[in-house]
C-alpha cells in the first residue's frame, strides 16, 4: 500500500473538488472493498478524502412516494429500516444475503454500488487484467471462470459485478443521484449507470472524475411478493454463483433481474412479459446469446431452475 | 554465496513496478504487473493524529495514515486480543466492537476512528473476570486453537444486541416481524467469523445459553 | 520407561480426573485474548523491525533479473534479503522446495525476497517495489495428464508401493458383483486461521524464534540444517498455535525469512504471511485420482479389493497414498493397491489431516456405499459382513481393538437409520430433497517416542515440561489430567509448559498420535517423580498411595509438598515402545452419519444432521476429544461441498488463494453435532491406553455427505467437491 495523505471532507462539493483535483485521490466510506485492493496494489490512491462525516446517512421519504436513501447509509441500516422491509423487501433481501454482519455495518449504499468484481484474475496482481491493467489481457479468459459472466461480457473482459444490493435496486428502478466537482448535480437510472465492459473494462459506471454520488432514490413502491434467491456453495458469506431478484404480483406479473451472470446486475424488461409464461420462457430471453465456458455452462440451467423455484414460491 | 553470477542484480529500472512485479519472457503469453512506473513509489509515510477510547481508556496516536485499526490496536497499543487471520474481511478474527457496532477491524483506518469507542475482547473480560459470554464459550468448548476465538466473542455480544435491536438476518422468515432468537439466526449472523478447528456447534450453543435459550 | 506389554491396573486407572470432561486449562486465556501467538510477543525485543515477502510470480522457471534498488531507497527500509545476499541456504530434511528461491523458481508465490522496514505498512509498501524479470519454464500442472509418466514412489510411512495378496485379477474377474469407479478429491488447504508468523532474534550466534509450529525438534534441526548452525544455537518457542492441521509440522518461509532478516538488521524481525501468499507459498494436501475396485459373492462378501491412488509432487517430495486405508479396513482374500507418483510443478504437496486416509477414504466409502447399492444390501449391513478382526494382509496379526461394527449399528440406532429410503430421491420435504448418508471412519494410532520433565515445588504444585505442542488439540489440558491422576493432585495444582525447545523432546503434534504419546511421556516423568517423592519421605515406594495431594504408605502419610522440600523435586523420562504395534494392528474406528437437503430447484446442498460414533480407546478428556472430532467433521463437510484449490493449469498456480475464493464451512453450514465415544480401553496401545481422534474424526465424513447427496438426488458424484454445478443438469424433474 502507498502512503497516501488523508484529509476529512467537510461538504459534498468540497469532497469532489478535492478528488478532482488532486492527482490519484479517492473517497473513502466503509472502506471494506476499497482498503482490500489497496493492501494488494490494485487500488493505489495517493490521497483519501473521508466522506464519513458528510451527513448523507439519512433514509427519508420523497415527495413524490419515494423513498431517498442517503449514500453513507450502512447496509445493515437500510436493510433493517421499517419502511424498506415492508415496502422494498427485496432491497432488505438482497442486503442480507450478502457479506457478513461485520462488513454490513461498515458499507455503504454508495460504496455497494462501486464495489469491484471478485475475478480471482483481477485480484492476482501477477496476472494479466483489462480491467486492472488496460491492455494486459484477461487472464479469465481460458483460465478459471466458474464465477464469472456469461453475458454482457467482452473480449476484453467477463468479470461479473459482485454487488447483490445493486441486482435489487436495478429491479426496483432505482436511480443515483450525484454532484459533480463544480456543485451541479444530476440523476442516473440503476439500467445506465454501471458500464458493459466493451473494450474499456476499466470503465465500470457513468460517474466523472470527482462526481460524488449523494443519494439512491427508489420510486413509489411497487407492491407484489419480492424474492431475493442467491445461490452459493456455502450457506452465507460468499459471492452468488447466481441470484435472482423478483417481484412477483398476484396475476403473475412482475419483475426479475439477476446478479452473477453478467458485468452489472442483469435485467431484460422485455423478457419479464413472459413471466407468466413461466421461468423457462423468461431465462431463454434473459439469457439470450449467453456464451458460456465449460466452467460456468451450468450457469443457464440453474437461473432456470431458481426462478422456477421462486416462481413457485411466490405463487404459494 | 550460492547464487552469484547467475542472478544479476538489475539497475535499469525498466520494469513496471507493482506487487511482485515481473515481466516474463521466453513465453507468448506474459503476465504484467500492476501499476504505471510515475506514480509506483511508496512515498514517505503520512502521519496523523487520532484519538481512540479503547476499553473506556483515552488512546492518543499519532500514526502512518495507512494503518488500520487492527494493526493500531495490535501493533501501537500492545491489545493483541483481537487477530489478524486474513487482513482482508474475509474471516472475521479481527472484530470489534466500536461505538456498539462490530466490524472487521482490518478493513478499517486508524485514522478514521477519531473519538470512536472501540471494545476489543481485552474490554469484555480478562482471565480473572471472564464476561459471561467468554465465560460461555470455555464452559461448552466453543473454541479449539483459540485464534477465531475473540473475534467470535466480540461478535457473539454484537449479535444478541443486533437480535435484541430487531435487526433482520437473511434468516429471517418476515421480513416486518422481530427477527426471532433462534439457533438458525445465530449462526447465520456469526457466518462472518471463519473457525477453521470447526467450533460451530459448540459456540452456537454458547451463545444460546447467554442469550438465554433453551438447550 | 519402555511399554513393550499390555498395560495393567496403573494410576491412570483410577480416572480421578483422567477420563472426566473438563474445560480447556487454558480456556480463560485464549478467551480473553491473553494467549500470546507467535506474533504477539512485546516484550521479548523492544523495538521489533517488520518482513513483508515477495513471492515468484512464476510457476517455474527463473528469475533473469532483480532489481531491489527502489525497495531499497524506499522510506523506512532496513534491508532486503534475496537468494544472493542471504549467504549459502541449505534445505530443510521436511522441505521439498527451498524455502528462499532464486534464480530457480520452483512454484508460484515461492518467496524471493524479504524487505524489512520499520514499520509494517513501510515493508508492505516496499516489497511493492521489487522488480523482477522471469524466464518462464515449462512446467507440469495436470495430474490427470500427468498419469502415464507417474513412477513408483520409494517406500514411505505407508509402506510400499504396490501391495498383493492372493489372485486379485482373476477373483474380481469372476466375481458376479462388481464396481470398477474413479474418484478425484482435488488439492486442499489447511487454511488455519492464524497465519504462519515468526518473530526471530539473535544473540551472537545464537538464533530465537517465537513461531507457530506443530513439531518443534523437527523444526529446530530443520532451521539449524538451512542456515548451517549448530542445532543447539536454535531455540524454538511455540506455546500457543492458531491452528496447524498438518500446515504447521515444517518449517516456512516465515522463520527462516525472520532469521535472516534480522541477521541482515541486527534486530528482532517479525514476518506474517500474508493470507494471500500462504495458499501457494506453503504445503497443501495434494489432489488424487483414484480407481477402486470391488468384487463380491451375490451374499455381499468381498472377494477381491484393489485401489489404485495417483498423486504429484514436485520433484523429490511424497506421494498421497489415498489407498493405505484399504489395506486394513475390510476382509478379501484377494486384493492390491497401487501408489503412483508424478511430477507436478506446483506448490509443495504435504500432510494434511490424516494425510493418505481422509481423501481416500472420501472414495473408498463412496465406493462401499455403490457396492452396497448393487447387492441391494444396506450399506451398514455390507461394511458389517466384511468387517474383520485381523490385519486383512496377515492374518495372524490381530488388531489390538476392533469395534467398527459396532459404531456403526450403535450410530445406525441413534440417527434413525432405518427411516432412510433406500430408493434415492424419493424424500421431499417442502423445497428440499432429503437424503442420508452413512460412511466408515478408519485412522492408525501410531506410537512414538515422547518425553517430558516434572517438576515438583514446595507449594505441591507439579509443573510439566515438554516440547509438545497444542494446536488446538487440548493438549494442556490432556497432560495436567494426566499429571494430576497420577500424582494424586487436584488438576489446579498442575502447570503445563508447551512448545520450548528448551524441554524435553516430544512426539509432537501430528498424524493423530499427539495425546496418546504425550500423555505417556508425562506419565512415564510422573512415575519416576513419585520415586523421587518416596525416596525424599523415605517411604516404601512398593505400598505408596498418591491420592487428595498426600502419600500414604502403611500408616505414614505427609503432603506432597512436603517431599518437595525448598528445593523442590524434578525428573525427567520419555515413553518408548516394543513391538505391540507390530504384533497387533493399532487402528481407530468409527462411523459417521449425515442428513443432508438438496434444494429441488438450484440443488443447493445443506448439511441437516451430523453423528459420529467413535471407538479409539480411552478418551482422556471427553470434551476436548469431541472437539476435536466435531471440528473435523465440519473440515470433512468442508471436503465434501466447497473445498478445492483450483489450478490454473497454463500458469500452474491455485487461482483461489484468499479465504474468499477457497471456501470453507461457516457457521450457517453446520447443523448441531452429535458424537458418541465408545467405552473403550486398549491395554495394548499405552500406559494410558488411549489412542487418537483428531483423525479419525474427519476420515469418512465426506463420503458420507456423498452418500446422502446420492440418497436425496440420484446423483452420483465421485468428483469432489460436490457442488451444485455438477448436480444440476441431472436432478429430478421439479414436481
Amino acid at each position: 500500500m502507498k502512503a497516501f495523505s488523508y484529509e476529512r471532507a467537510t461538504s459534498v462539493q468540497q469532497a469532489a473538488a478535492s478528488v478532482a483535483g488532486t492527482p490519484g485521490a479517492r473517497f473513502i466510506a466503509g472502506g471494506t472493498n476499497l482498503l482490500d485492493l489497496m493492501k494488494l496494489q490494485i487500488e493505489t490512491p495517493g490521497h483519501l478524502v473521508d466522506v464519513n462525516g458528510l451527513e448523507l446517512d439519512k433514509i427519508e421519504k420523497t415527495g413524490d412516494g419515494g423513498l431517498r436513501i442517503g449514500a453513507l447509509v450502512r447496509n445493515t441500516d437500510l436493510a433493517a429500516d421499517k419502511t424498506v422491509r415492508k415496502d422494498y423487501g427485496l432491497l432488505s433481501r438482497a442486503l442480507l444475503a450478502g457479506a457478513s454482519g461485520q462488513l454490513r455495518n461498515k458499507a455503504t449504499t454508495a460504496g455497494n454500488l462501486l464495489q469491484r468484481t471478485r475475478c480471482p484474475y483481477f485480484y492476482d496482481t501477477n496476472q494479466p487484467c483489462n480491467k486492472r491493467k488496460p491492455g494486459s489481457g484477461c487472464a479469465a479468459i481460458g483460465g478459471i471462470n466458474r464465477n464469472l459472466a456469461i453475458v454482457g461480457a467482452s473480449e476484453a473482459c467477463i468479470a461479473t459485478h459482485p454487488s447483490d444490493m445493486a441486482v435489487a435496486l436495478r429491479a426496483l428502478d432505482a436511480q443515483v443521484e450525484t454532484m459533480r466537482p463544480d456543485g451541479t448535480t444530476r440523476t442516473i437510472g440503476m439500467d445506465s449507470f454501471h458500464a458493459l465492459p466493451g473494450t474499456t473494462p476499466h470503465v465500470e459506471n457513468d460517474l466523472a472524475p470527482g462526481e460524488m454520488i449523494t443519494a439512491v432514490t427508489l420510486p413509489v413502491p411497487v407492491g407484489g411478493t419480492h424474492i431475493y434467491h442467491k445461490v452459493r456453495d456455502r450457506a452465507s458469506y460468499a459471492f452468488a454463483l447466481i441470484s435472482v431478484a423478483a417481484i412477483v404480483q398476484k396475476d403473475g406479473s412482475g419483475r426479475v433481474a439477476l446478479g452473477g451472470v453478467a458485468p452489472r446486475p442483469w435485467r431484460i424488461e422485455a423478457a419479464e412479459a413472459q413471466m407468466p409464461q413461466g421461468a423457462k420462457a423468461v431465462t431463454a430471453q434473459l439469457l439470450a446469446g449467453a456464451k458460456t465456458t465449460p466452467h460456468n455452462a451450468f450457469k443457464p440451467a440453474l437461473v432456470e431452475r431458481t426462478l422456477a423455484g421462486v416462481l413457485a414460491q411466490a405463487r404459494s | 554465496m550460492s547464487n552469484a553470477g547467475e542472478f544479476e542484480l538489475s539497475r535499469r529500472g525498466l520494469l513496471v513496478s507493482g506487487g511482485a512485479t515481473m515481466a516474463v519472457s521466453g513465453i507468448t503469453q506474459s503476465a504484467q504487473a500492476q501499476g504505471d512506473t510515475a506514480t509506483a513509489t511508496a512515498g514517505t509515510p503520512h502521519l496523523a493524529e487520532v484519538n481512540l477510547v479503547v476499553n473506556g481508556k483515552q488512546q492518543a496516536l499519532r500514526i502512518d495514515t495507512r494503518t488500520t485499526l487492527l494493526d493500531a490496536l495490535r501493533e501501537h497499543l500492545h491489545l493483541t486480543g483481537s487477530k489478524k487471520g486474513c487482513d482482508h474481511g474475509q474471516c472475521g478474527a479481527c472484530t470489534v466492537i466500536v461505538d456498539g457496532r462490530r466490524i472487521n477491524s482490518c478493513l478499517s483506518l486508524a485514522v478514521m476512528h477519531e473519538g470512536d469507542s472501540i471494545t476489543t475482547v481485552e474490554g469484555l473480560g480478562n482471565p480473572d473476570k471472564l464476561h459471561p459470554m467468554q465465560a460461555a464459550f470455555v464452559k461448552h468448548d466453543g473454541y479449539q486453537c483459540g485464534y477465531c476465538t475473540p473475534g467470535q466473542i466480540c461478535s457473539a455480544v454484537a449479535v444478541l444486541d443486533e437480535i435484541k435491536a430487531g435487526i433482520p438476518s437473511h434468516v429471517t422468515g418476515d421480513l416486518t416481524k422481530k427477527p426471532p432468537l433462534s439457533r438458525t439466526e445465530i449462526q447465520e449472523r456469526m457466518s462472518g467469523n471463519i473457525c477453521r478447528c470447526g467450533a460451530y456447534s459448540n459456540i452456537a450453543e454458547a451463545i444460546g445459553e447467554v442469550a438465554g435459550m433453551k438447550a | 520407561m519402555k511399554f513393550d506389554s499390555p498395560a495393567g491396573d496403573n494410576p491412570i486407572d483410577q480416572l480421578k480426573v483422567v477420563g472426566k470432561p473438563h474445560p480447556r486449562i487454558d480456556g480463560p486465556l485464549k478467551t480473553s485474548g491473553k494467549a500470546t501467538y507467535a506474533y504477539e510477543w512485546k516484550d521479548i525485543a523492544p523495538n521489533p523491525a517488520y518482513g513483508y515477502i515477495v513471492g515468484s510470480a512464476i510457476a517455474k522457471g527463473r528469475i533473469t533479473s532483480i532489481d531491489i534498488d527502489r525497495a531499497k531507497a524506499a522510506s523506512g527500509v532496513l534491508a532486503v534479503v534475496t537468494a544472493q545476499n542471504a549467504g549459502k541456504l541449505s534445505k530443510g530434511n521436511f522441505n521439498t522446495a527451498k524455502l528462499l528461491g532464486g534464480p530457480e523458481i520452483d512454484h508460484y508465490h515461492q518467496a524471493i525476497a524479504l524487505v524489512v522496514a520499520e514499520t509494517f505498512e513501510q515493508a508492505r509498501a516496499a516489497a511493492s517495489l521489487i522488480s523482477v524479470d522471469y524466464k518462464r519454464g515449462d512446467g507440469a500442472f495436470d495430474l490427470a495428464k500427468s498419469m502415464d509418466s507417474a513412477k513408483a514412489p520409494p517406500e514411505g510411512w505407508s509402506g510400499p508401493a504396490d501391495t498383493a495378496v492372493g489372485d486379485f485379477d482373476s477373483a474380481f474377474a469372476g466375481a458376479p458383483v462388481q464396481l470398477d469407479a474413479e474418484y478425484y478429491t482435488p488439492d486442499h488447504a489447511h487454511a488455519m486461521m492464524e497465519p504462519h508468523a515468526t518473530i526471530a532474534a539473535w544473540q551472537d550466534d545464537a538464533l530465537t524464534l517465537w513461531t507457530s509450529n506443530q513439531m518443534i525438534d523437527w523444526s529446530v534441526g530443520d532451521v539449524a540444517k538451512t542456515l548451517g548452525i549448530p542445532k543447539d544455537k536454535v531455540r524454538m518457542i511455540s506455546p500457543y498455535i492458531g491452528g496447524g492441521f498438518g500446515g504447521k509440522l515444517f518449517v516456512r518461509a516465515d522463520a527462516i525469512l525472520a532469521a535472516l532478516g534480522a541477521k541482515a538488521t541486527g534486530r528482532a524481525v517479525k514476518i506474517a504471511l500474508p493470507r494471500p501468499f500462504i495458499f501457494n507459498n506453503t504445503t497443501h494436501r495434494p489432489a488424487t485420482l483414484q480407481r477402486i475396485r470391488i468384487g463380491t459373492g451375490k451374499d455381499g462378501v468381498i472377494t477381491a479389493i484393489g485401489h489404485e491412488s495417483w498423486s504429484g509432487d514436485l520433484p523429490g517430495g511424497g506421494a498421497e497414498t489415498a489407498n493405505s486405508q484399504t489395506r486394513l479396513l475390510y476382509a478379501g482374500a484377494n486384493r492390491m493397491t497401487r501408489t503412483r507418483l508424478s511430477v507436478l510443478d506446483l506448490p509443495e504437496g504435504n500432510a494434511m489431516r490424516a494425510p493418505g486416509e481422509a481423501p481416500g477414504m472420501m472414495a473408498l466409502e463412496i465406493a462401499m456405499d455403490e457396492m452396497a447399492e448393487k447387492l441391494g444390501m444396506d450399506p451398514v449391513r455390507f461394511r458389517a459382513i466384511n468387517d474383520t478382526q485381523v490385519d486383512p494382509e496377515k492374518p495372524e496379526r490381530r488388531y489390538s481393538m476392533r469395534q467398527l461394527t459396532k459404531c456403526m449399528e450403535i450410530g445406525a440406532e441413534k440417527f434413525g437409520w432405518d427411516g432412510r429410503n433406500a430408493t434415492p430421491g424419493t424424500r421431499r420435504e417442502g423445497r428440499w430433497l432429503v437424503g442420508m448418508g452413512m460412511a466408515a471412519a478408519f485412522r492408525n494410532s501410531p506410537v512414538t517416542k515422547s518425553a517430558a520433565r516434572v517438576r515438583l515445588d514446595k507449594r505441591g504444585v507439579v509443573t510439566v515440561e515438554t516440547d509438545m505442542t497444542d494446536i488446538g488439540t487440548g493438549t494442556y489440558t490432556i497432560l495436567a489430567q494426566t499429571a494430576a491422576e497420577t500424582m494424586g493432585l487436584p488438576i489446579e495444582m498442575i502447570e503445563v509448559k508447551l512448545g520450548d525447545s528448551t524441554f524435553p523432546v516430544s512426539c509432537g503434534s501430528g498424524g493423530q498420535w499427539g495425546a496418546n504419546n504425550s500423555t505417556s511421556g508425562v506419565y512415564a516423568a510422573c512415575m519416576k517423580l513419585r520415586e523421587a517423592v518416596t525416596q525424599a519421605l523415605g517411604f516404601n515406594p512398593q505400598d505408596a498411595v498418591f491420592a487428595d495431594g498426600k502419600v500414604r504408605s502403611g500408616n505414614r502419610s505427609a503432603p506432597l509438598a512436603q517431599a518437595a522440600g525448598s528445593n523442590g523435586l524434578s525428573a525427567e523420562d520419555f515413553i518408548e515402545y516394543g513391538d505391540l504395534d507390530k504384533q497387533y494392528q493399532q487402528s481407530t474406528f468409527g462411523a459417521h452419519f449425515v442428513e443432508v437437503g438438496v434444494d429441488a430447484h438450484s440443488a443447493e446442498i445443506r448439511v441437516r444432521r451430523m453423528l459420529a460414533v467413535c471407538a479409539a480407546g480411552r478418551i482422556i478428556n471427553p470434551t476436548s476429544a469431541r472437539s476435536q472430532v466435531i471440528g473435523a467433521m465440519t473440515m470433512g463437510v468442508g471436503a465434501a461441498l466447497m473445498e478445492e484449490l483450483v489450478i490454473d493449469k497454463r500458469f500452474g498456480f491455485f487461482v483461489n488463494h484468499d479465504l474468499a475464493g477457497y471456501e470453507v464451512p461457516v457457521h450457517a453450514d453446520i447443523p448441531h453435532q452429535e458424537v458418541i465415544f465408545l467405552d473403550e480401553v486398549d491395554p495394548l496401545s499405552s500406559p494410558m491406553k488411549a489412542k487418537g481422534v483428531g483423525e479419525l474424526g474427519i476420515c469418512g465424513v465426506a463420503a458420507a455427505v456423498a452418500n446422502a447427496i446420492y440418497n436425496a438426488t440420484g446423483v452420483r458424484v465421485r468428483d469432489y467437491p460436490i457442488t451444485l454445478d455438477k448436480l444440476i443438469e441431472k436432478m429430478p424433474a421439479i414436481a
